[in-house]
């Protein structure tokens, strides 16, 4: 039992961090049909500014505690907000009415290129933040089920990030022009909606939360490297496309789905084989439902 | 007639290699009803989308109160005082009737008074709305769904009005319904240009109408004089 509610916690813990990176993809996908290849590796370099920003400040001989997140985090969400709306018009906009395929080879290529330039800025080893940000201790949550201190912080930075993009999306007019030009862009035209605006907005929204997710992600698990956009960013894209892509709810859903198969198989039955798992329950989902457990029942409408 | 509110002018519109406008012209008078009749493919939503900026004239001049809209950006149209109910209703399905009101209202910033004034007369124009108001659009029938357009269109307090078919596949009781509202929201001095493929009803609730027959005005006139001409009667109106 006690073995059971540590593993849930774990998953939910690890899931709610790939929902916090599969709202960027699914956001982007809802508003330009595209599969944005490249914000894995936005949400790889949030880690990595995150590092830079620790150790400047480690350098210019402050020991850097738990208060620095305070303002490095949001920090870095800005700097990659403003990367993701860069993003979008040098290697997106202008191939806006070129059909389906071009703006897919450039999200590839963008995401090549921003791995490149973490390994060649920051070289191909672990990196690890240091020791001093992280909480000490950690909570008993019942029983010997327990959770470290910084963890339970991490993950509840993830809950309120999704929340307030809930409310966000929800409660204000910008959101709600976000859904509806996901729905239709002539129609949105003409109510007035600057279309081009909103799409900037979304490519504002996503990749800073997942930048704040590299932070938190680096935070939990010690060390990262320049492919973590491609292993964890990869399984928060699956996580999107699980919660049926397109839709934000479905995103959240889909990485704590994700986040406790995952941790209750490698629990029960072997940490080798938690991605086999995770990914054959995956495919069986998607064979049940092919548009997602949120997405649109019938195949997409091109 | 005094001087036209929109006034069209020899407008040419391209698709690719397909000319779906070839040199059309019209007006619409301040306070009048227009009505555009034409057959399947006719490019009577095009005219429309052209003057909503979805669709960039080749040539031609498009005129709202003497200042040219061509090249303006669509979502810079509706701020001018045009509002355009698309074909098909277009209503944002996965939006509650209240949040489509909302993004009707988008152009009104953040004018709380004159939002909620507007919503008062869109809901007092259709009480169905109102019972109606936290329901998705999509799960709406076709008749509701159209009311929601309309009304959604008349949030940004349109001086024009556009609306592309609005009685299509709705059943004739609502058809009446919806002509009438139509009616109603005209006498509440909107100038209105609409687009029908069912021309007895159109013909018989506008001013003026013109006949549209592959991207070329093929006739115009007094709404009254057409609904007894000839050729309109053999070709819309389904008479031998
Ligand atoms: N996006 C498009 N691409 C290419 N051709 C188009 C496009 N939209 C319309 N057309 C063509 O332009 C012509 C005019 O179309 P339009 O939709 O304006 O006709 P319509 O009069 O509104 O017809 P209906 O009464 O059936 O709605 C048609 O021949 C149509 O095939
Ligand atoms: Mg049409």
């Amino acid at each position: 039992m006690e073995f059971l509610a540590q593993n849930l916690l774990n998953g939910v813990s690890i899931g709610s961090f790939y929902a916090l990176v599969a709202l960027g993809y699914t956001m982007v996908y809802g508003v330009l049909r595209l599969i944005n290849f490249a914000h894995g590796d936005l949400f790889m370099w949030g880690a990595f500014l995150g590092y830079t920003a620790l150790t400047a400040i480690s350098a210019a001989g402050l020991s850097p505690g738990p208060w620095v997140f305070v303002p490095v985090l949001p920090g870095v969400m800005i700097v990659l907000a403003l990367a993701g709306v860069l993003l979008e018009r040098t290697a997106y906009r202008p191939l806006r009415s070129a059909g389906r395929l071009p703006p897919l080879i450039s999200a590839l290529g963008a995401a090549f290129i921003l791995q490149a330039l973490a390994r060649n800025l920051y070289g191909a080893s672990y990196k690890t933040y240091p020791s001093s940000v992280s909480l000490p201790g950690g909570v008993r949550i019942l029983g010997d089920v327990t959770m470290g201190t910084t963890q339970i912080v991490a993950v509840l930075a993830a809950l309120l990030l999704m929340s307030a993009l809930h409310v966000f999306v929800h409660r204000t007019r910008v959101g709600t022009a976000m859904r509806a030009v996901s729905l239709d862009h002539d129609t949105a035209r003409l109510m007035g909606i600057p279309v081009d605006r909103v799409i900037a907005g979304v490519f504002l929204i996503g990749p800073a939360l997942g930048g704040a997710a590299g932070m938190l992600v680096a935070l939990r698990y010690g060390s990262f490297d320049f492919t973590l956009g491609w292993t964890f960013g990869l399984k928060a894209f699956i996580a999107a496309i699980v919660g049926g892509i397109g839709n934000i709810p479905g995103a959240m859903l889909g990485g704590l789905i994700l986040g406790v198969v995952e941790s209750l198989g490698a629990g029960y039955i072997s940490p080798q084989w938690k991605d086999l798992i995770a990914y054959v329950l995956l495919a069986l989902i998607l064979i049940a439902r092919p548009g997602g457990l949120l997405g649109e029942r019938c195949a997409e409408r091109v | 007639m005094s001087e036209p509110i929109l006034d069209i002018r020899e407008l040419h519109v391209w698709y690719g290699q397909i000319h779906a406008l070839k040199g059309a012209s019209l007006t619409l008078g301040a306070g009048e009803v227009v009505a555009l009749i034409g057959g399947n493919g006719a490019g009577k939503s095009t005219l429309l989308r052209a003057i909503s900026g979805l669709i960039r004239p080749r040539e031609g001049e498009i005129l709202l109160r003497g200042c040219s809209l061509v090249g303006l950006p669509a979502h810079e149209v509706v701020g001018r005082g045009l509002s355009h109910a698309p074909e098909g209703r277009k209503v944002f399905t996965a939006l509650s009737v209240e949040e489509n009101l909302a993004m009707g209202a988008w152009v009104l910033g953040g004018d709380r008074t004159r939002i909620d004034r507007q919503r008062e007369r869109v809901f007092s124009l259709f009480p169905r709305l109102l019972e109606r108001r936290r329901q998705l659009a999509g799960t709406l029938s076709g008749g509701e769904q159209q009311m929601l357009a309309i009304g959604r269109a008349l949030m940004a307090e349109p001086q024009v009005l556009l609306l592309d078919e609005p009685s299509l596949g709705l059943a004739p009781i609502l058809v009446e319904r919806i002509f009438a509202t139509v009616r109603e929201i005209h006498r509440a001095g909107v100038s209105i240009l609409l687009v029908e493929q069912n021309a007895r009803g159109a013909l018989a609730l506008a001013d003026r109408a013109y006949v549209l027959e592959t991207g070329r005005v093929a006739l115009s006139g007094a709404a009254a004089d057409l609904l007894v001409d000839e050729r309109v009667r053999k070709a819309y109106l389904g008479e031998g």
